[in-house]
């Protein structure tokens, strides 16, 4: 069962009944779903949790819909992976990497969205709609199927036709905006008070950001009920950083794991940081930009929860970084050189990130820390498509194979040696 | 009559521009600041303008043209 008990505005605290709206009617903040944890306290268990099924669904008490009414597609509960080659590239010794490639459309929003349509469902709504360029798209489009909900996805009339398919095979209606980004902003601002949709980042957007919460569940039962130290996480909006931290102080309020004062820290592209510009002037004001990066899933030039998230960076005593576009594409073929798992442009942020931030010094060699890969890489292979060409062409015959291996290992040495003697020097 | 929530984000040359008072003269919408924050190099209000739907847009889309950056509430809809 839920324990939702209200929704409550972020900043002047008023209280609203579980419905299906997302802003405060004095100030315009948004809202927050708020818990019965009395309640909650007296029948959650580890041994509770641990008899739920495998998915996000697992974590149904903390939620604010209902388990037996799910659309569930089969979100959640992705590996959690112990970095040792990584860790060593980076100076890390204790490195996780929770691996969200592995959800059912291939990244973390499958969570958020199985609880927004769930929630959808239950407010009576028949439509799922969302305004995207890629992830948020495909679950949506996949958990309206499966929901027997019809689907309307808001994307960029530009948007390149690989991804299109990934949306477009579970049949939803794909309506391409002509326009700026920013039109297609105030479009889909001004669709939600007009239409009866339910619209899962606008008017059930307190519902499906708690979606996010369940990574944090998964990441502390996974270590064996403990709290990482650090974690790395990318930052859009912020949301998925604050909900993060929420889930982490909502098993230490409620007992299930001894608190561990972990430590948040997130991650954004240069061509795209307001936070982490906010953050290095130590400032609460997040400044709009334009984006302008290969981190399309990250790209949120006016972030909704900003500021928020620099409040959790600030106290959980964690840090921040913007990186480049080159960083992220190095990001990324590390990650999959050293772990064998290919991300997406988000993915590369976050390492890139965790190595800016560890050679800093603002995350500890001895620290457990966990890095949250958000999506996986076909979604974004433009991103690496003109590094990556074949090591060798060959004649088919023999000679001409061992001459040219001869040759490549030749060359890998020789950069080998370069690389060391760089690297000393 | 149409209501439409806003955020605008002023750069520092408009700081010291009355630009919700010359919107609310040059065209026939209501304001109603929510909430705001403005210092000497950068500020934001978030607030309702209330009135016919083409004047509201018409009043937006100049306060654009001065330079000013409008956003829903609610930041970025469009998601990756």
């Amino acid at each position: 069962m839920s324990y939702a008990s209200h929704l409550r505005c972020r900043e002047c605290g008023r209280c609203y009944p579980l419905e299906p709206v997302h802003v405060c009617e004095f100030c315009f903040a948004s809202l927050e779903v708020s818990y019965d944890y009395q309640a909650l306290g007296r029948r959650i268990s580890r041994q509770r949790i641990e008899k739920g099924p495998l998915t996000v669904w697992r974590y149904s008490d903390f939620l604010p819909a209902d388990r037996e009414q799910a659309v569930d597609i089969g979100a959640g509960f992705t590996p959690l992976l112990p970095a040792q080659n990584l860790g060593e590239a980076l100076g890390l010794r204790r490195l996780y990497i929770k691996n969200d490639c592995a959800n059912p459309t291939w990244s973390f929003k499958d969570r958020v969205v199985t609880v927004a349509a769930t929630k959808a469902r239950e407010f009576g709504f028949d439509t799922l709609a969302c305004a995207s360029t890629g992830n948020l798209a495909n679950a949506v489009a996949a958990h309206a199927a499966r929901g027997h909900l019809k689907a309307l996805v808001f994307i960029p009339a530009d948007l390149e036709q690989g991804k299109v398919v990934g949306s477009a095979i579970y049949g939803p209606t794909l309506v391409a905006v002509k326009g700026s980004y920013d039109d297609a902003n105030r479009l889909c601002s001004e669709l939600t008070d007009r239409y009866p949709w339910a619209f899962v980042n606008i008017n059930i957007r307190p519902y499906y950001a708690e979606g996010s919460k369940t990574l944090a569940y998964e990441v502390v039962e996974q270590l064996g009920w403990r709290a990482p130290d650090h974690c790395i996480v990318p930052m859009a909006s912020g949301c998925l950083l604050t909900k993060v931290w929420k889930g982490i102080k909502e098993l230490a309020w409620l007992g299930l794991v001894d608190w561990a004062h972990t430590r948040m820290s997130g991650a954004q592209a240069e061509g795209c940081s307001p936070i982490v510009e906010a953050w290095e002037r130590h400032s609460f004001n997040v400044r709009p930009v334009r984006p302008n990066t290969i981190a399309k899933s990250l790209a949120v030039g006016n972030p909704a929860d900003g500021y928020y998230a620099l409040k959790v960076l600030a106290d959980s005593g964690g840090s921040a970084a913007a990186v480049s576009d080159d960083e992220i594409v190095e990001g990324i073929k590390l990650l999959a050189e050293t772990e064998g798992i290919f991300t997406e442009t988000a993915g590369g942020v976050v390492i890139a990130g965790l190595r800016r931030l560890v050679a800093q010094g603002r995350i500890q060699p001895d620290e457990l820390v966990v890095a949250f890969i958000t999506g996986a890489g076909l979604k974004t292979q433009e991103a690496v498509l003109d590094r990556l060409v074949p090591s060798l062409v060959i004649e088919p015959h023999l000679a001409s194979f061992e001459e040219a291996i001869a040759e490549h290992r030749e060359a890998v040495a020789a950069g080998r040696q370069t690389s060391r003697g760089e690297s000393h020097g | 009559m149409a209501k439409q929530r806003m955020k605008f984000t002023f750069p520092t040359e408009l700081i010291k521009e009355p630009v919700i008072y010359r919107l609310c003269k040059q065209f026939d919408v209501v304001t109603n600041i929510r909430r705001a924050d403005v210092t000497e190099d950068r500020g934001w209000v978030i607030l309702e303008l209330e009135g016919d739907m083409e004047e509201i847009e018409r009043s937006v889309q100049w306060v654009i043209d001065l330079g000013v950056r409008v956003d829903p509430v609610v930041g970025d809809i469009v998601e990756g």
